[in-house]
């Protein structure tokens, strides 16, 4: 019964072997499951929706003029908008002349002293010149100086060289700029001289201890200035407020306007004319700033702040929504996204198909990593639609029933998309990772939630302390939600709690992208060696 | 490439079991290799380590004289069909095929032909979670004939058929290895490989108790018997006896004689006038002749070496 036939010759010819035959097996693998599409619409929903849901649902209420009860649209605060179209403070008192072209004006500060609320005061009281209930003492970001700005208008352009009480010479500009000087009090024994020239745009600022020798501390240019600008002297001093932490959240309190005195003297360079003015002051307000001059000695005082207004800083900005809060959903989609992630290769260990896969291919981290880059490109695109659909939808939502939105940049918008995809694809990788470690779909999917969804839940729904919650984004696969990070942190904002409850996240975009990708790198490369350790 | 299977000296343990226990023989192409043994006798494993999915403890498994994890596009090499039920449900049979291609640098067309070659077009875009263990079969064998492999691999492939997928089977698998292929099956039934392979490996615990073609093996389980049909059963035996011959009866009229050619039985009967009818070589069957084999491997297992 032996035959002898000439082995067999396949007339089959397939070309090379590539990683993009894997990779072009391995998305046909994921498309072809129907319940796997299903999965990554619902995270596309998931995380779009809960933002929806937000913007469209939100209520707000306020107190109007006389105590009246107001919601919605008529809650809609309205801040002077900065040279950038962010929202900023800009109330101060303001010693003024015109100026202008070229000039500069030289000062020294000899004195700060200032008031603040009394320990007992209670939220919201009228404050520390209209009632006695204060005491002694400078609020940390009390500022006076000199400053050149644009107009008297509310928003427009500046740059300031001010003595900070405990944070020493500062340069700022434009409300976001900041270049901190020499540290250090102001008081008669230690004054602080200070000096701004203008040429043309720039405008450059100095400080000295004798009036002899001037160090830069800064030149910025105002583009567009025009040519006859405001000169002068001015005191701010923000609002009070005391940051609270609580078991349920962190917030702030605002206890009422501070108040700042300065004394200047040697004040050169500019001519003898002044004018002093409540810069942004509502007329129904009663007014803290005033300004006495004696001889050569100028004594201001005001209440107020020359700054950006942070997101969830106390106050009118409290109200409004954020684009944070249109991406509430990203937990809810990472867990979708995480679960056909880690299905896609849990599912083929259940059915022994994995067998089969590995046959097709014996490289098995090849296999693994052809995996990866599937999950993660679906991932990404879900990320980038989800948090598209959350941002742009969510903002014209809340616009059309009349809510402030705190605004972003479109860059900004633009980055918290992409980082959300990319947050959605590395996530996705690490679920996929887990999967194959574990080799079993509910167990998978117990611990992708657990790395990523429970840490991300716990620190913006606030159940965490502020710092408990600040550790779990810097150290768990979490950390990635940095990537949409919408809101800047400004340190010469006083008052405010950059929590991750107001969508402020403990880590740059960067180095919470890299906090996640260790975690999938490490969970990857467990994967790797455990795949092809283990028999199939 | 040489279109064989060479396994030598697999031993493989799976905690205080031994699965593989010194397994060697060598599959050639142009024939049918039945894998035969029990269950738990280490064929499912043996064909695992031939294609890399385990790692044995020792020992070498060669495809054409190459261990499988260094083939690249190991389709084209050996196709395999361990698991029919290792399927996504929710892919249709088509979808199953097509990645399959994807990862050999194959298209949908290659996946096409084979739905046609194995009759399974008609139902080839539903899920085949749906479909019937012979349907999956059929589906397993497209997927282990996708890249037109000069090697087959089937672990047990009659599995769960009914008579008409088993005649289809056996013809499938006597045309694929007329073309020069090597085809090795495994089965726990010898019945199942009868008509079918050509040679056998017998293995039992783990190690080859015989590797023959069918015909050696049925010849050894006949012995030199000669089958004698007779009226006069006892007389014959007197006869036969006397002459040399082993005699042993099997029926009433039905006599086996070992030791004597049926030159000298017809001689020795006629020269003392002892009637017969018949006079023929004893064949036993495949079956009996496996069960002679596994009978001695569970009694000499501890001294049997291959």
């Amino acid at each position: 019964m032996t035959v002898m036939t000439p082995p067999y010759r396949s007339e089959l010819s397939s070309g090379r072997d590539g990683f993009g035959q894997l990779l072009h097996a391995e998305w046909t693998k994921f498309r072809t499951v129907r319940g796997w599409i299903i999965g990554l619409v619902i995270g596309l929903i998931a995380m779009a929706g809960l933002g929806l849901i937000t913007a469209g649902g939100a209520q707000s209420s306020c107190q109007g003029q006389g105590g009246s009860a107001r919601s919605g649209a008529a809650c809609m605060p309205s801040f002077p908008l900065g040279p950038a179209g962010e929202p900023v403070n800009d109330s101060f008192y303001f010693v003024h002349q015109p100026l202008t072209g070229d000039g500069t004006i030289t000062v020294r500060v000899t004195s700060m002293t200032g008031l603040l609320p009394s320990a007992n005061a209670q939220p919201g009281s009228a404050g520390p010149a209209s009632t006695g209930d204060t005491r002694p003492g400078l609020y940390p970001w009390a500022k006076a100086g000199i400053i050149i700005k644009e107009n008297l208008n509310q928003g427009s352009a500046y740059a300031a060289m001010m003595v900070a009480a405990d944070n020493g010479v500062r340069m700022q500009w434009n409300y976001t700029g900041d270049t901190p000087g020499q540290p250090g009090a102001v008081g008669p024994a230690n004054p602080r001289w200070l000096r701004l020239t203008r040429s043309g745009d720039v405008i450059t600022g100095y400080e000295s201890a004798d009036g002899t020798h001037w160090t830069q501390v800064g030149a910025v240019t105002l583009s567009g200035l025009p040519s006859a600008v405001q000169v002068g002297l001015f005191a701010a001093s923000p609002q009070y407020t005391v940051k609270s932490q609580a078991f349920a959240g962190t917030g702030t309190i605002g206890l009422g306007p501070t108040q700042v005195t300065a004394v200047f003297d040697h004040v050169s360079g500019v001519g003898d004319a002044w004018t002093g003015a409540d810069i942004g002051r509502p007329e129904d307000y009663p007014g803290f700033g005033d300004y006495h001059q004696a001889g050569g000695r100028f004594t201001v005082t005001g209440t107020g702040d020359i700054a950006p207004i942070p997101e969830g800083h106390g106050g009118d900005a409290d109200s409004a929504l954020t684009v944070s809060e249109f991406l509430v959903g990203t937990f809810a989609g990472l867990i979708a996204l995480g679960v056909v992630a880690a299905l896609f290769i849990t599912a083929e260990y259940r059915r022994n198909l994995i067998r089969v896969t590995f046959a097709a291919s014996p490289r098995r981290g090849r296999v693994l990593a052809a995996k990866a880059v599937v999950v993660a490109a679906v991932s990404f695109v879900v990320g980038v639609l989800g948090a598209a659909a959350g941002v742009l939808l969510g903002t014209a939502i809340a616009h059309a029933r009349g809510y402030y939105v705190f605004p972003v940049s479109g860059a900004t918008e633009v980055k918290v998309i992409i980082g959300t995809g990319l947050f959605a694809a590395v996530a996705a990788v690490l679920a996929l990772a887990i999967g194959a470690i574990v080799r079993r779909g509910a167990a998978a999917v117990a611990i992708v939630i657990v790395a990523i969804a429970v840490p991300i839940f716990l620190a913006i729904s606030a159940a965490l302390p502020l710092g408990a919650a600040d550790w779990v984004l810097r150290v768990t696969p979490a950390a990635g939600i940095a990537l949409q990070q919408a809101y800047t942190q400004y340190g010469q904002v006083a008052g405010v709690i950059y929590s991750p409850l107001s969508g402020y996240y403990p880590l740059s975009w960067w180095a919470g992208l890299l906090v996640m990708c260790a975690w999938a790198a490490a969970a990857l490369a467990g994967a790797a060696y455990l795949l092809r350790r283990r028999d199939a | 490439m040489e279109a064989t299977i060479e396994v030598a000296g697999l031993r493989k343990r799976f905690g205080p079991a031994v699965a593989l226990d010194g397994m060697s023989f060598t599959v050639l192409p142009g024939q049918v290799t039945g894998f035969v043994g029990p269950n738990g006798a280490g064929k499912s494993t043996t064909m695992r380590v031939i294609l890399g999915l385990d790692a044995a403890d020792e020992g070498a498994a060669l495809i054409g004289g190459q261990p499988y994890a260094t083939l690249r596009h190991p389709l084209n090499h050996v196709g395999a069909l361990l698991d029919a039920a290792a399927l996504q449900p929710s892919r249709s049979a088509r979808n199953h095929l097509l990645w399959l291609a994807h990862s050999q640098g194959l298209t949908g067309r290659r996946a096409d032909e084979l739905l046609t070659l194995t009759g399974l077009e008609s139902v080839a875009k539903r899920k085949a979670g749906g479909y019937s263990l012979g349907m999956r079969q059929r589906l397993g064998i497209a997927a282990a004939l996708l890249g037109d492999p000069p090697v087959l691999m089937m672990d047990e492939p009659f599995n769960g058929m009914d008579p008409e997928g088993i005649a289809w089977m056996r013809s499938f698998l006597r045309g694929l290895a007329a073309e020069g292929r090597a085809v090795l099956v495994s089965s726990h039934l010898m019945s199942e490989l009868q008509d079918t392979a050509d040679h056998l490996v017998v293995v039992g615990r783990g190690r080859v108790i015989a590797d023959k073609s069918v015909a050696d093996l049925i010849a050894a389980a006949s012995g030199d018997r000669v089958q004698l049909r007779t009226a006069a059963p006892a007389e014959a035996m007197t006869v036969l006896a006397h002459a040399g011959g082993t005699v042993a009866a099997l029926a009433a009229d039905l006599l086996t004689v070992s030791g004597l050619s049926s030159t000298r039985i017809v001689a020795a009967l006629t020269a003392s006038h002892v009637p017969f009818s018949e006079v023929s070589a004893h064949r036993a069957s495949l079956e009996e002749a496996y069960m002679e084999l596994t009978r001695d491997s569970v009694e000499f297992h501890a001294g049997a070496s291959s």
